[in-house]
């Protein structure tokens, strides 16, 4: 990215003065380093979403930003609805709620290491991965509304998982206000069989060691011990959130010309959250959310089954599940004061510091577990929620190393067959049902995970609590 | 499909008159179809909507699937014809790799033929979640061709 029109506030934070049609100013938080390979898209999306009616304190992006549609990819930002504040459908994002879902296994590395391959295959083969593939639910009627408005909670009351998974799910498990109401009948259509399945694209199932421990007395609360195994899940709404957002981006544009939104691109398609359009998004993205929920608590069990064949010692415990593409009403200072605010997070992860009233009683003095996937082959993070965090961007932190290169570009350099080879030298297992898809997901085409990492942390979004080292990865 | 062989066929495609072609976008994919009317530029955007998922030569026409949308311009049409195909693909599980195209005051109706996905044989890369607003653009060029391209959400 260009650096002359932004201002160094600090090592890790670069701000644009409000000019022309902005109404707040643009702050990137990134190390030098991270701004200089930052797309200049990124600079164009940040002071666009400056420009929308009713946004609030600033137009965020956080160190793994990218170009997104409309909003940058790692942007956050928070509109006030009596102000004549916006949602927008691209603001959320097409995967509605794709998040992260780690989960503990209590075994050591040592204990799963001979049986590696062995493990990939059988999760490999339970957990429907790819282009084309249906889970062994199938959802309509009135069963799809109540999994609309219960999310995980739903799940668990239909058998996947348990009770005490729910305290350790974002919003107890269930998204409140959802209206399956206003999931259109093509919506519902494309998640019939898709429930319980992990995607495509840069989703995936990993299995980890706790490779570092950067703070002692949070890892322990986490139940994070070094040497010890634990699973990431990261995938979002499937095809409900897709077509949800499909949907909206389209009439949302299609309507802001009546609606009065001079919009600076037709892609920031939005609507004031106090409109007829605004309030029917809210409520079918509201049940993306608990779609996504759903899916993320069926796979785990789905996981928990796998290893209960495999291991009788393992005992697979949530540590958390954070969601990257929402909006979220919040209560945050702002200028002096408390307002409730439409929080946008598109490619951001929530990141509540310690004492937050919506932590659950055994995390709340450690602040939310903050879960940052690699890409195949890097480490991912668990990061912690701080108290400077509100103030930095809503509560708001990094979700992921993010691209630094496009699949086109992937393609030309990689071949999927190489790059698995590669990182089965190295001792990772990947299984993937696309050798293209692996090519497209090389390590090599996303940022440098650490320094995203670093940045977030020094920046005060949220501090670093311990670093996890691939072993099996299934992709999506 | 092998990394080689679809950044050639995009190559090949983006030099005729009539084509289509993957353009890059840091997170996502755009598809660009050619054409000398917009008929053919919005068959072409959706081989190369194809072409993000596996190679438009490995899926054979075998069953066709009818599609009418609406839109209040052209640009819009183009996002609402590849969001059916996404939608139809999604559904049926199918692939297609043939479309026909006729457009009358703002209203589509296409015809895609294709086959159900075979994961063995057509290595799907990625499914398509949908059509985005960004880099949308359906126009007649200076020199006479037909463009419809946008991003695509992967």
């Amino acid at each position: 990215m260009d650096k002359t029109n932004l201002s160094q506030v600090s090592t890790v934070e670069w701000r644009v003065e409000p000019s022309g049609a902005m109404r707040v100013p643009a702050i990137i938080y990134a190390d030098e380093r991270l701004i200089d390979q930052m797309d200049d898209k990124v600079f164009e999306q940040v002071t666009n979403v400056a420009k929308l009616p009713g946004i609030v304190k600033a137009s965020y992006a956080m160190p793994d930003a990218h170009w997104g549609y409309g909003f940058p990819i790692g942007g956050v930002a928070a509109f006030d609805p009596d102000r004549g504040g916006v949602v927008s459908a691209g603001g959320v994002g097409f995967d509605i709620s794709c998040g992260v879902r780690s989960v503990l296994t209590g075994l050591s590395r040592a204990e799963i290491e001979p049986f590696k391959r062995i493990l990939a295959d059988a999760l490999f083969a339970k957990i429907p991965a790819g282009v084309g593939s249906t889970g062994r639910i199938r959802l309509g009627g009135s069963d799809m509304d109540a999994m609309l408005a219960g999310g995980a909670r739903w799940a668990v009351e239909q058998g996947y998982g348990e009770a005490a998974d729910l305290e350790r799910v974002e919003e107890g498990g269930a998204m409140p206000a959802a209206r399956p109401d206003q999931v259109s009948p093509r919506a519902k259509r494309r998640q019939r069989d898709e429930m319980g399945t992990l995607g495509s694209g840069n989703h995936y199932l990993e299995v980890q060691e706790v490779a570092e421990i950067y703070d002692t007395d949070a890892a322990a609360a986490f139940g994070l011990r070094a040497g010890e195994v634990v699973v990431s899940i990261h995938c979002g709404s499937r095809g409900l959130g897709h077509q949800i957002g499909t949907e909206f981006l389209r009439d949302m544009a299609a309507a802001a010309p009546d609606l009065g939104i001079a919009l600076p691109d037709r892609e920031l398609a939005c609507a004031p959250i106090h409109s007829a359009i605004g309030e029917r998004y809210l409520g079918a993205m509201r049940a993306g959310i608990n779609c996504a929920l759903a899916n993320r608590q069926i796979i785990g069990h789905l996981t928990r089954e796998v290893f209960a064949a495999l291991f009788s010692k393992a005992r697979l415990e949530l540590l958390f599940d954070v969601s990257h593409n929402t909006c979220k009403v919040e209560e945050h200072e702002i200028d002096g004061g408390r307002r409730r605010v439409y929080i946008h997070r598109k490619g951001a992860t929530r990141a509540f510091g310690p004492g937050h009233p919506d932590l659950p009683e055994s995390l709340r003095p450690f602040g939310q577990p903050v879960l940052i996937g690699g890409s195949m082959g890097t480490a991912s993070y668990v990061l912690a929620g701080t108290a400077a965090s509100e103030a930095r961007a809503f509560s708001s932190a990094c979700h992921g190393a993010g691209r630094a290169m496009s699949r086109h570009r992937a393609l030309k350099q990689w071949r999927g067959r190489q790059i698995v080879d590669q990182l089965a030298d190295r001792g990772i297992v990947v299984k993937s049902h696309s050798s293209r898809g692996a090519a497209e997901e090389a390590p090599g085409a996303y940022k440098d995970v650490d320094a995203v990492v670093e940045a977030s942390d020094r920046a005060g979004l949220a501090r670093k609590v311990a670093k996890l080292s691939p072993l099996v990865c299934v992709k999506g | 499909m092998t990394s080689r062989s679809a950044s050639r066929a995009a190559d090949r495609t983006a030099t005729r008159k009539n084509g289509w072609e993957l353009f890059p976008h840091r997170a996502d994919t755009g598809v660009r179809g050619f054409g000398s009317d917009k008929h053919t530029a919005f068959e072409q955007a959706a081989t190369a909507l194809t072409a993000v998922i596996t190679d438009p030569q490995w899926v054979m026409p075998r069953l066709a699937v009818e599609i009418t949308c609406e839109a209040p311009d052209l640009e819009l049409l183009l996002v609402d014809w590849l969001n059916a195909l996404v939608y139809e693909m999604a559904t049926r599980r199918m692939l297609f790799s043939r479309f026909a195209v006729r457009i009358e005051n703002r209203r589509l109706r296409g015809r895609a033929w294709g086959e159900p996905v075979d994961v063995a044989r057509h290595e799907p890369a990625a499914e398509v979640k949908g059509a985005t607003l960004t880099a949308l653009e359906v126009a007649r060029r200076t020199d006479g061709l037909w463009v419809a391209q946008c991003v695509v959400d992967v």
